[in-house]
């Protein structure tokens, strides 16, 4: 299969690797997929409470490369919005962005839910 | 050394520039067609494919005449199946195979099922083997063929063809074997093996693509096939169709070479693949090996990279042609049924890696692939929540993973 320029990017240049204290009551976590899916995204938000600003994101996959793309690309366009901004970021956008062929929709749907899962854990955090 | 490197022969060889230089002349000066009875150019062909059918029957210790010149081992295999279900349909209908056969055995034992037969899958241990005595409980009077691949495409786990031949022999059931990647790699024999019939092919063994051949065998017992294709009744009624006279000689001397070659290239390759294998075990944690290590295929490593998923690892070493496991990289999305027949978790069979050594791979080809995959791996590892998890102790057995995609 071929991949897409951006997807190669991404892939060897991997945007804001890493992880953020899961502990800290700014950071919302969100873990998504499964192994046996052979997917497994970890995306993490850190929010401005004042603000709703998401200002800084990391994450870490466990896939192929289309996924790592997915979920780079996510951390890129999450930074800075703010929380209801992020929200509004669909798996569609990202598949149109990758140029991801149909094979790989799920990848990209992976790291839609993986921002609404950061957003959720951050709330509920603060409801805590 | 030059790149990008082919490593993945167990999804074909290079042709062999020796091979190629014998099927030269049988496509422009020599092209008779082999059944034309009256003529030199007939006589020529027929006498280079006698020349072949010699050498690929001397590399499996059996006569000439049992050598059936197919299309491939998939026909083979399907004229094995199919023709002997069809030919002994008075005698029985029961057929026992094995899960981790190739597709080209699952799928025609599949179409004779629909046809009113009944198979048996043997499950395989977690080395990818089976067990005897399933084996000789699964043998009822009704059963007429056993079919058991010598060594495994995937995993390249090679079966005990000798004991099972043995117990098809004392029951008195025709037994078949896929050789395809074994012959010409280790030694075969079909009589000190009791092997009935065997599928071939050439490409596997630095030979050409489409050509490959069936031996049955012509005495105690002698077998017999209802033929799955018609017509001007080449190959002693068995398998109608104008003989490739080229892809036919190159298969030959393709036999000639593994025949003669054997014994130093075993043990070459099975240098090389210890080279890497023991390269790649020193310098990563966490690394698998499916299937037995003894009984494979001496090119053979197949290799999971925990954490590490296989696509994006191919990706990551994208000048050196390998295959996964992973379901992404197979068209029905699904991860290898071979490794999930051996117990291989679903988790690991995705980070799954085969490598197939061949003949013209070399020490420093060898060093650079691990080399490649070695700090591909560390830069997945860096990337991969699950290594991460993992390493802070976390057992991700009992994560609760959110699988509702």
């Amino acid at each position: 299969m071929a991949y897409s320029d951006k997807v190669i990017d991404h892939y060897n240049n991997p945007r804001n690797v890493g992880a953020l204290p899961k502990e800290d009551p700014a950071v919302g976590t969100g873990l998504v997929g499964a192994p046996e899916c052979g997917d497994v995204m970890k995306l993490q938000i850190k929010v401005n409470a004042e603000t709703e600003v998401i200002e800084d994101a990391k994450f870490k996959t466990f896939g192929c490369g289309s996924a790592i793309a997915s979920s780079s690309l996510a951390t890129e366009w999450v930074k800075g919005k703010t929380l209801a901004e992020a929200l509004t970021i669909k798996n569609t956008d990202i598949v149109k962005e990758l140029s991801l062929p149909p094979v790989k929709i799920h990848c990209s749907v992976l790291a839609e839910d993986a921002i609404r899962a950061a957003i959720a854990d951050w709330k509920k955090k603060q409801a805590d | 050394m030059k790149l990008p490197i082919y490593m993945d022969n167990h999804a074909t060889t290079p042709v062999d520039p020796r091979v190629l230089d014998a099927m030269m002349p049988f496509f422009t000066e020599k092209f008779g067609n082999a059944a034309s009875r009256n003529h030199q150019f007939g006589w020529d062909a027929e006498a280079a494919v006698d020349a072949a059918r010699n050498e690929i029957a001397a590399l499996i210790g059996a006569d000439p005449r049992e050598i059936v010149i197919t299309s491939g081992a998939t026909e083979s295999d399907n004229l094995a199946v199919k023709g002997v279900a069809a030919m002994y349909r008075e005698k029985g209908n029961h057929i026992i195979t094995c899960v981790t056969e190739h597709k080209a055995i699952l799928d025609s034992c599949k179409h004779v099922e629909k046809d009113g037969y009944r198979v048996t899958f043997l499950p395989v241990s977690n080395k990818g083997l089976i067990d005897f005595d399933d084996l000789r409980r699964a043998i009822t009077d009704k059963t007429i063929l056993i079919t058991i691949m010598t060594a495994n495409n995937e995993i390249g786990v090679i079966q005990d063809i000798k004991e099972i031949g043995k117990i098809a022999r004392e029951r008195g059931v025709l037994f078949h074997t896929d050789a395809v990647q074994a012959v010409g790699k280790i030694p075969f024999n079909v009589n000190e093996m009791n092997v009935d019939l065997a599928s071939l092919s050439a490409h596997k063994m630095y030979g050409p693509k489409g050509v490959g051949a069936l031996y049955v065998r012509r005495r105690n017992p002698r077998v017999l096939l209802t033929p799955i294709i018609d017509g001007g009744g080449h190959e002693r009624g068995m398998r109608s169709g104008t003989l490739n006279v080229p892809g036919i000689v190159g298969f030959g001397k393709a036999a000639q070479i593994a025949r003669e070659e054997l014994p130093q290239e075993s043990a070459r390759m099975m240098r090389l693949r210890e080279r890497l294998r023991t390269t790649l075990e020193r310098e990563l944690d966490e690394v698998y090996i499916n299937g037995d290590l003894e009984r494979r295929l001496p090119g053979n490593l197949n290799m999971s990279f925990a954490y590490v998923e296989g696509e994006s690892l191919l990706m990551g070493i994208n000048d050196v042609a390998v295959s996964s496991g992973s379901a992404c990289t197979s068209a029905s999305l699904e991860p290898s049924y071979v490794l999930k027949a051996l117990g291989v978790g679903e988790d690991l069979a995705h980070t799954s890696i085969r490598f197939g050594i061949g003949r013209f791979n070399t020490e420093e080809e060898v060093d650079y692939v691990s080399r490649r995959v070695i700090e591909t791996v560390q830069r997945l590892r860096d990337l991969s929540p699950l290594y991460e998890m993992a390493k802070e102790g976390i057992d991700l057995k009992k994560v609760h993973w959110a699988t509702e995609q």
